[in-house]
């Protein structure tokens, strides 16, 4: 059963910026974009597990530290000619208060 | 399919491409793997590939392609009556349409002692493994036969150590491939390398209790051998065809659609013979395969004819092309070049006014231009007298640089022998999908993507299309996909419109995105900063995350930390620090640097800010390894120890890093300092180098190491050692000012020219002055050591530590 858990405020997460969430399942990253749109993706690149929260954000993608994949935030595929997929997390905003289905 | 390899998966990947769904694919594999570049097992026993770097389709792909891939299960019989094929394990499928693409087996010589453990072909990855395991534990290897891939097998297994001698019946080696002057010039540069060679020599027997140990000769000579590598030859794999009743002679005979005596049954590959030939490279078989897939997607059917094939060798630093007839006639004509002291040797073979052999040892620029001429059987004798020189001189200058060759060469010469990829192909698919790298190239046309043989060609024509645009120096070009305009204009923008910000940037030149890409924000952040230092913020979530962690991010997402070391010189209370720092934060690897610093390797992200706190309690600040911007001053000792030094090289080196530390630069900036001219601070590849002499400093500019090493040009001679500071902060300063995001001073200074930067620099002394009054102030906002920052101050705080924690059974 997934549920929504609240793991922070918009105010956490820097705009186009991110943070990390530790899970038991290892970390997920959130991710801000410049127009306060928040989504949340396993922290690892479909291409080498590069740590996606390090990237540089710029509209609805992030674009991998490693090797310089860029990845949709929308839904963590690979935009071509790559391809893979990072897991993707919905979240929802509420009061400014950011939850995350997990 | 029966046959994973390489011309049968070419087979479907053409196939997918012209009719995805016409076909339930199932493929049986004899080898454990999804498909794999055969070609580049040479590379991967030389240690310069690993097995991974060459897989072309993993298990994985298959799976995503909706393609049963029966791995590991070796087909023993095709059922033509019932249509199906049977494996060794039972494991059965029926077909409609079959493909045989069995390939061939390494010929092992028919002697006694043939199958002792330890006597191996060169044919997979199992036999590399094999190679690899026996260099771990085993000395002797002999490889036996003195062809393509015995010479690859020797290389690779010199290079892992092994003492390795190769047997070649023949008096010469690649006999096939090459006249007697060019095996010469081939043979002495591989004992250069420590290969030995036995030629003329007849293997009579194999000698051994289980394993192998010795060899004899039919002149009774004998060896010792703890590893045999017999590479005397293939035979085409076609046992299983011949069970089958289908028509074989030396190979499984196919008509020009690939079919064999059976209208179900194609084949394509080594397996295979057409008309008389049977064969042993790639190309040929790539042809094969997409005639097979235009007979099989019923779409333009295309009909195989066979064409020469080139060969060249796969033995890093050796250079050598050869196609056609090798050895003259009567009839023939030989065009020879020889200068065997440069190791350059060129033969062509004229018949006819037409080219009909070619050998090319040392300079093989111009196989591909020769070969074209061969294969279409052009009438040369236009030319004849300059053909030796190349295509770049056919034309009227004295000496064409690269550039004119690749100009000179037409859009049908062939670039890529493996693929059949032409120049007018790659230059195509580079202007129209807007190519930049090798790789993109790679993946858009084949082109370099099979033996590799071909990369350089591959890269000049890329650097030609693109002109300065290539190798990390964008220029004419726009910035990125997001504006067309380009980094010139960008840099124009900023100071006349006195823009300030990315956002008030992005607005003013109406970028296309909300907020730019990964490749444009750093850039146009850089130029912000660097034109007004101090007065705008630094965009840190523009920039790449080693500059904004102030670390190296390594490929398992740990960090690497550089402290500062001033002019690579240390101190004992420095070097206990580190080594506390490293037992404390257990970094797992401490490695000394090519730019004389040290290198914590394996720090985890949230132990960084209390790394660089106790650095900095040790007294040392970031040591910026991670920067476009001045990375590190390299020193000899120089006069204040050495013999032969002329100045204080070390305290000459401190002075310029205290100096320049913490600014920021298009790209990286190395500097280094030599106390005379044996130059053992390696000054003459540095950005800016400084070589001391009797009488005062050279300055050198623009030399870089790395894929392509430049050596520096001379900027000048000074006296004092203000003269140096100056002279390095305007240079700097210029660099700073007019160069593009990412251009290294080496590009840059070509772009450019060296007597522009002489003008500004040298003769200029006004604007020297100036250029370094500019850079000292921009320095005044530089020089705060991030770390301590971080460490001490909170900034950034969020970087290093977890939003929260959740799990999954809350
Ligand atoms: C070390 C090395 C270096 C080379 N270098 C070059 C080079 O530089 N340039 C060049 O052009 N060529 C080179 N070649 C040659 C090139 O690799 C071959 O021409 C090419 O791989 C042949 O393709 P193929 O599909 O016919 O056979 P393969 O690639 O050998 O594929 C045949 C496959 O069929 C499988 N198979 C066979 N029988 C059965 C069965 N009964 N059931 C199931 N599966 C079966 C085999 O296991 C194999 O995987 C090199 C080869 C080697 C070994
Ligand atoms: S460059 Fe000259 S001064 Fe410096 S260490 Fe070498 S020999 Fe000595
Ligand atoms: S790991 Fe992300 S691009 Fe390679």
């Amino acid at each position: 059963m997934s549920d929504w858990i609240k793991v922070g405020k918009l105010s956490d997460i820097p705009r186009q910026g991110s943070r990390i969430i530790n899970s038991d399942e290892g970390d997920i990253a959130l991710f801000r974009t410049i127009d306060d749109e928040v989504f949340a993706l396993r922290d690892e690149c479909p291409h080498e597990k590069g740590p996606l929260s390090q990237g540089i954000i710029h509209g609805k993608n992030v674009t991998c530290p490693l090797h310089s994949w860029v990845i949709s935030l929308e839904d963590g595929c690979a935009l071509p000619p790559d391809e893979g997929c990072a897991t993707h997390f919905p979240v929802k905003l509420e009061d400014k208060n950011v939850f995350l289905k997990y | 399919m029966i046959g994973n390899g390489m011309a049968g998966m070419r087979t479907i990947e053409e196939l997918l491409k012209l009719a995805p769904d016409a076909y339930d694919i199932t493929i049986f594999g004899a080898e454990p793997f999804g498909n794999y570049n055969r070609i580049m097992l040479s590379p991967v026993l030389a240690g310069e590939k690993t097995i991974d770097e060459i897989m072309i389709n993993d298990l994985q792909w298959y799976k995503n392609n909706n393609i049963t891939l029966h791995a590991n299960k070796t087909v023993v019989e095709i059922n033509r009556a019932e249509k199906k094929v049977i494996a060794e394990d039972g494991t059965f499928e029926s077909y409609d349409r079959l493909l045989i693409a069995t390939g061939s087996n390494p010929f092992m010589l028919p002697v006694p002692g043939g199958k002792l453990s330890g006597v191996i072909g060169f044919r997979d990855i199992h036999d590399v493994d094999t190679m690899l395991d026996s260099a771990k534990t085993k000395k002797k290897a002999v490889v036996i036969g003195a062809g393509l891939l015995g010479l690859e097998a020797a290389n690779g297994l010199k290079l892992q150590g092994m003492d390795v001698t190769v047997v070649h019946i023949m008096d010469c080696l690649m006999e096939r491939q090459l006249d007697k002057p060019a095996a010469k010039l081939l043979q002495s540069e591989l004992e250069s390398r420590g290969i030995k060679f036995l030629l003329d020599a007849r293997t009579q027997e194999i000698l051994g209790d289980d394993h192998v140990s010795r060899i004899r000769f039919a002149d009774g000579a004998e060896i010792e051998a703890d590893l045999v590598v017999m590479a005397v030859g293939i035979r085409p794999n076609f046992e299983l065809a011949q069970k089958a009743d289908l028509e074989c002679d030396r190979g499984i005979v196919v008509s020009e659609t690939m079919l064999s005596s059976d209208p179900s049954v194609y084949s394509v590959g080594e397996c295979v013979q057409f008309e008389e030939h049977t064969y042993g490279l790639v190309a040929p078989l790539f042809d094969m395969a997409k005639v097979c897939a235009s007979q099989l997607a019923d779409i333009d059917h295309k009909h195989y004819v066979h064409t020469e094939t080139s060969t060249k060798l796969k033995v890093s630093g050796v250079d050598l092309f050869s196609a056609g007839i090798i050895n003259g006639n009567e009839a023939t004509d030989d065009i020879i070049f020889q200068d065997p002291a440069n190791g350059v040797y060129k033969k062509i073979i004229l018949q006819d006014h037409k080219i009909v052999g070619v050998v090319l040892y040392g300079d093989t620029f111009d196989g591909s231009w020769y070969f074209e001429l061969l294969r279409e059987a052009t009438d040369v004798s236009e030319m004849r007298s300059h053909l030796l020189f190349g295509q770049a001189h056919l034309g009227d200058s004295g000496h064409g640089g690269v550039n004119d060759a690749i100009a000179a060469m037409s859009d049908d010469a062939e670039i890529c022998g493996c693929n059949g990829v032409t120049k007018g192909c790659v230059t195509k698919a580079i202007i129209e999908k807007g190519l930049q790298t090798l790789d993109e190239v790679r993946a858009h046309t084949k082109a370099s993507a099979s033996c590799g043989s071909c990369t350089g060609l591959v890269e000049q024509v890329l650097a030609h299309t693109l002109g300065a645009d290539y190798s990390d120096s964008p220029s004419e070009k726009p910035v990125c996909k997001c504006t067309d305009y380009t980094h010139d204009d960008v840099r124009k923008a900023i100071t006349e419109q006195k823009l300030t910000s990315l956002k008030a940037l992005m607005n003013a030149m109406e970028w296309r995105t909300v907020d730019g890409c990964a490749s444009c924000r750093p850039a146009l952040n850089y130029y912000l900063i660097a034109a007004w230092p101090g007065k705008v913020e630094d965009d840190y979530r523009s920039r790449f995350i080693n500059e904004r962690i102030h670390a190296n991010i390594q490929k398992d997402g740990t960090y690497s930390v550089i402290p500062r070391i001033w002019g690579g010189v240390t101190t004992a209370d420095e070097l206990r620090t580190i080594a506390d720092v490293a037992d404390k934060y257990e970094i797992p690897t401490v490695k000394i640097t090519g730019g004389q610093r040290i290198d914590l390797l394996g720090v985890k992200k949230e132990d960084l800010p209390a790394v660089w706190g106790d650095l900095n309690k040790g007294g040392m600040i970031s040591g910026h390894a991670y920067s476009k911007g001045l990375r590190t001053v390299k020193t000899c000792v120089g006069q204040e120890w050495c013999r032969f030094g002329t100045q204080k090289s070390m305290q000459m080196g401190i002075e310029l890093e205290k100096m320049t530390w913490g600014s920021w630069t298009p790209a990286k900036f190395k500097i280094a300092v030599s106390g005379c001219p044996r130059n053992c601070a390696e000054a003459t590849i540095k950005d800016f180098g400084v070589v001391a002499v009797d009488s005062g400093w050279e300055l050198h500019i623009a030399g870089n190491g790395g894929i392509k090493v430049r050596v520096t040009d001379l900027l000048c001679k000074v006296k004092t050692e203000d003269e140096v500071r100056e002279y390095c902060g305007a240079f700097m300063q210029v660099y700073r000012e007019e160069a593009h995001y990412l251009e290294r001073t080496a590009h840059w200074v070509e772009r450019i020219g060296l007597p522009y930067v002489k003008q500004r620099i040298v003769e200029d002394s006004e604007g020297r002055k100036a250029l370094n009054k500019r850079f000292l102030e921009s320095q005044v906002y530089a020089q705060v050591d991030p770390w301590a920052e971080r460490a001490s101050e909170g900034v950034d705080a969020h970087e290093f530590v977890a939003l929260t924690q959740i799990n999954k059974q809350q």
